[in-house]
Order: C-alpha cells, then sequence, then structure tokens
C-alpha cells in the first residue's frame, strides 16, 4: 500500500550474498567481488569526471538511519561508450545503485548497474572476469 | 571540467515526499543505453562494415583518426601481449636487476595491486605516462598526422602528442632522457612503417601493471596498414637490463578508421579532480580519514 506524501522514505540496503566472478583489477583492491549490495536512494551529487564518475546517494537503512554513499564507475570516455552522458544523473531523482561493496564496510561501492525512476537502466563498466592467482607472483 | 550538483534541499524534500517507487512521467534521456558510442561532438562512432571489403592501402600513408576496434587499448592488467594476471605464459623474463625494480612498483592493478591511497604509479599524481606507456596503457582514439619530414601521434589520453622523424635522421647519442623519448622511422614496405625508440625516462613505466625499465630500453613499435579500414600496432620492448629478452607487449593491435570528422573527445588527468576523487572515494575505499 502506497503512501506518498506522510510516508517515511524507506529504502532497502540489500546484502546479497552472489557469488560473482573473481574481476580482473582494475583498481578493485578495495572490493569485495564475492558480494554485491542493492541500494535504493536518493541522488544528492552526480560527477561526470575523471579519474571516474561517481554518484553520491542518500540511503535509508532498515533503521530508519540515512546514510550516505559514495559509488563510482569508469571515466567519462569510457562510459560515453556505454551510452552514458553527463546528463544521465539527476540530484533529487530516485535511483537504485547495484554495487560491489568496499572490503573495510565503509559506505562505498563500485557501479554494476544503475535503475533510473524511469526504469530505465545504465551498465556500470566492469573488465571481463579473469582468474587472478595473488600468491603467483613473477619470478626469475 | 567538473560538474558538481550538489542540492541539499532538494535532499530534504525528498526524505519528506518521495515514494519508494513511483514512475512519473520523465523526459527521455540522450541517449538511451543502447545508443551507440558517441564521439566527443556526440556524434555516432562509426565501426567499418565488417562485410565490406575495403580499399587497398595507401602508400606509405598512415595517416588518419583511428579508434581500437575493441576496447582493449585500455589494458588495465599491463600490456595486452603479456598481462599481468597470473598466468605462467604472461610471466616476463626478468633480469634479477628486472626483478628489484618491479617489487618497487605498486600498481593500482593486477595481482600485486594495492589500495588506491597506497600506490605509486606515477600518473596518480598526473605524471606523464611517457612511452612506450602511451602505446601500452589507455590506447584509444589516436590521430596519426604525416608530413614529408615526420609523423606526429596525438593520443587521447591526457591530449599529448609525439613526434617521429622519417627525415632519415640518426638516433641521439647519449640524449637527455625525455619522457616520450627520440623517435625515428622508416618504411620498411610500402605499408609498414617501423618507429625506433630510445632515450625515455625511467621515471615512467612501461605499463599499468608498473613493468620497470632502465635507460637502456629501446623500443620497436611496426605501424601496417593492412588496408584503406585498418592499421596494426605492433609494440616491442628490448632492455637488456631488465629482461633477458626482447617480448611483444602489443602484438598487431587493430585500429579502425574514423571519418576525418570525427571529434576526440578530451581525457586528462586532472590534479584537483583526483584530489575530488580521493576525498569522495579514494580514501573512503582505503579506510583513510576523508574530508
Amino acid at each position: 500500500m502506497r503512501n506518498n506524501l506522510a510516508a517515511i522514505l524507506l529504502a532497502v540496503v540489500g546484502l546479497l550474498a552472489v557469488s560473482v566472478p573473481v574481476f580482473a583489477h582494475h583498481g578493485y583492491a578495495a572490493y569485495d567481488t564475492d558480494r554485491k549490495v542493492t541500494l535504493k536512494g536518493t541522488v544528492t551529487r552526480w560527477i561526470w569526471s575523471n579519474p571516474h564518475c561517481m554518484i553520491q546517494l542518500d540511503v535509508t537503512d532498515d533503521s530508519g538511519h540515512v546514510v550516505r554513499w559514495i559509488t563510482e564507475t569508469e571515466n567519462p570516455t569510457t562510459m560515453s561508450r556505454s551510452g552514458w552522458t553527463d546528463k544521465s544523473i539527476k540530484v533529487g531523482e530516485q535511483i537504485t545503485v547495484i554495487a560491489l561493496p568496499v572490503k573495510n564496510g565503509n559506505p562505498a561501492g563500485r557501479i554494476l548497474e544503475v535503475v533510473l525512476s524511469s526504469g530505465e537502466r545504465l551498465p556500470g563498466r566492469v573488465n571481463p572476469a579473469t582468474q587472478v592467482k595473488p600468491d603467483d607472483s613473477p619470478k626469475p | 571540467m567538473i560538474k558538481h550538483f550538489v542540492a541539499p534541499g532538494v535532499f530534504l524534500a525528498a526524505l519528506l515526499i518521495l515514494p519508494l517507487v513511483h514512475s512519473q512521467t520523465d523526459k527521455p534521456r540522450s541517449p538511451a543505453p543502447t545508443a551507440p558510442g558517441l564521439d566527443g561532438w556526440g556524434r555516432p562512432i562509426i565501426a567499418p562494415a565488417k562485410d565490406r571489403e575495403a580499399a587497398p592501402a595507401p602508400r606509405h600513408d598512415i595517416s588518419g583518426i583511428w579508434d581500437p576496434a575493441d576496447a582493449s587499448g585500455t589494458q588495465v592488467l599491463g600490456a595486452k601481449a603479456f598481462p599481468e594476471d597470473g598466468k605462467p605464459e604472461h610471466r616476463l623474463p626478468y633480469t634479477p636487476l628486472g626483478l628489484e625494480a618491479l617489487k618497487r612498483t605498486k600498481p593500482g592493478n593486477g595481482i600485486r595491486s594495492v589500495l588506491p591511497t597506497e600506490t605509486n604509479d606515477p600518473v596518480y599524481t598526473c605524471d606523464p605516462q611517457g612511452f612506450p606507456r602511451a602505446d601500452l596503457h589507455e590506447l584509444r582514439t589516436t590521430q596519426i598526422l604525416q608530413t614529408p619530414q615526420n609523423v606526429t601521434i596525438l593520443y587521447q589520453y591526457n591530449k599529448i602528442w609525439r613526434v617521429i622523424w622519417t627525415d632519415g635522421r640518426e638516433l641521439p647519442k647519449d640524449p637527455e632522457p625525455r619522457w616520450f623519448g627520440y623517435s625515428v622511422a622508416k618504411w620498411v614496405d610500402d605499408y609498414t612503417l617501423v618507429v625506433e625508440t630510445i632515450g625515455t625516462d625511467e621515471r615512467t613505466w612501461v605499463d599499468r601493471a608498473g613493468r620497470p625499465h632502465s635507460a637502456d630500453l629501446r623500443v620497436e613499435e611496426r605501424f601496417h596498414r593492412t588496408d584503406q579500414d585498418h592499421l596494426e600496432l605492433t609494440v616491442t620492448i628490448d632492455d637488456p637490463k631488465m629482461y633477458t629478452k626482447p617480448w611483444v607487449a602489443l602484438d598487431k593491435f587493430v585500429f579502425d578508421l574514423q571519418p576525418a570528422s570525427f571529434d576526440v573527445r578530451e581525457m586528462i588527468c586532472s590534479p584537483s579532480e583526483f584530489e575530488l576523487y580521493n576525498s569522495l572515494i579514494g580514501n573512503t575505499a582505503s579506510d583513510k580519514d576523508s574530508h
């Protein structure tokens, strides 16, 4: 049942323990590539610039606290090849961001996909999966 | 140029009235997610038709605006032909000195990657990539100009260029190091230009993975125009101080010819934009204090 005017903004932060491929690192050292989070919130900042574009959004958790998340994707040149522009995101819009969360538990993530208020979907940019063996360092 | 859209007032209003799910009549956005890639002027990027037989390559001509046939010029794991992915076939033939130099580099990508605030990759402070990294990292839309005396390559990343002399001069002896070195070239056949480069600055990395090089590095590039619409680039690294034998870093990397009207987007490392990035997410992801 929808309560449009008096309803308290509810946003669901879903921590989905989903198995995702181990990604080749494009700055992925900070991210937990075995999980993804679903963030529904209001855009408070949209930065279309190098080195990476960023969406900041306010998400209300289950206990009613508003958490400010910062999420990133690739640079504008790369994202323009996937249909993004500087006008793709609007401050104040309610969107859903699906992201890889950072390992340290801070509210930061790497965008996998954005779902706009219209339902339109914007793909994030994640490099193809590559099996990486961290202990297989070069030897003479 | 950064566009900041900070709207605390909108946020407060949204908290009060915004429903969880709504479907308003939104204006269509431009472009749609399925739109083709766009050049810097917002016009579609054109790939040569795959079923069309291209015209023959022009003689002694690699000029044009060239776009990588796929997106693999980014080379985030290092040189495309030898990515640092842990696979045995991609291990480089390091000398002991080369291995020691490799250990000093802390890249933000690959199997040796560190957190954003721990990397010592010089490009993170917007130092020049230099050469050959300009070919081996963030190789994107590339414009090549030719005169009777030289070939000039304009790189999209950081909007830099290099001049390759084709007037028959020899490479300098013991030159002052330059970020992009000194290059000379000659045509080995009607469609292949071979470039030799020396004198590169040791502060630069060979690629994103932090492969090292010494002042004795010698790089060969082979630009081979296969037909009117396609150009192949092969890059070979030769540095006996760091590697026991030469290795091919880029192997017949294919570019598609774009129309002469193609506008190349800016893609520039800005210290202020990097500072903003670090303050918003770089430090947060690395668990540093951010302000």
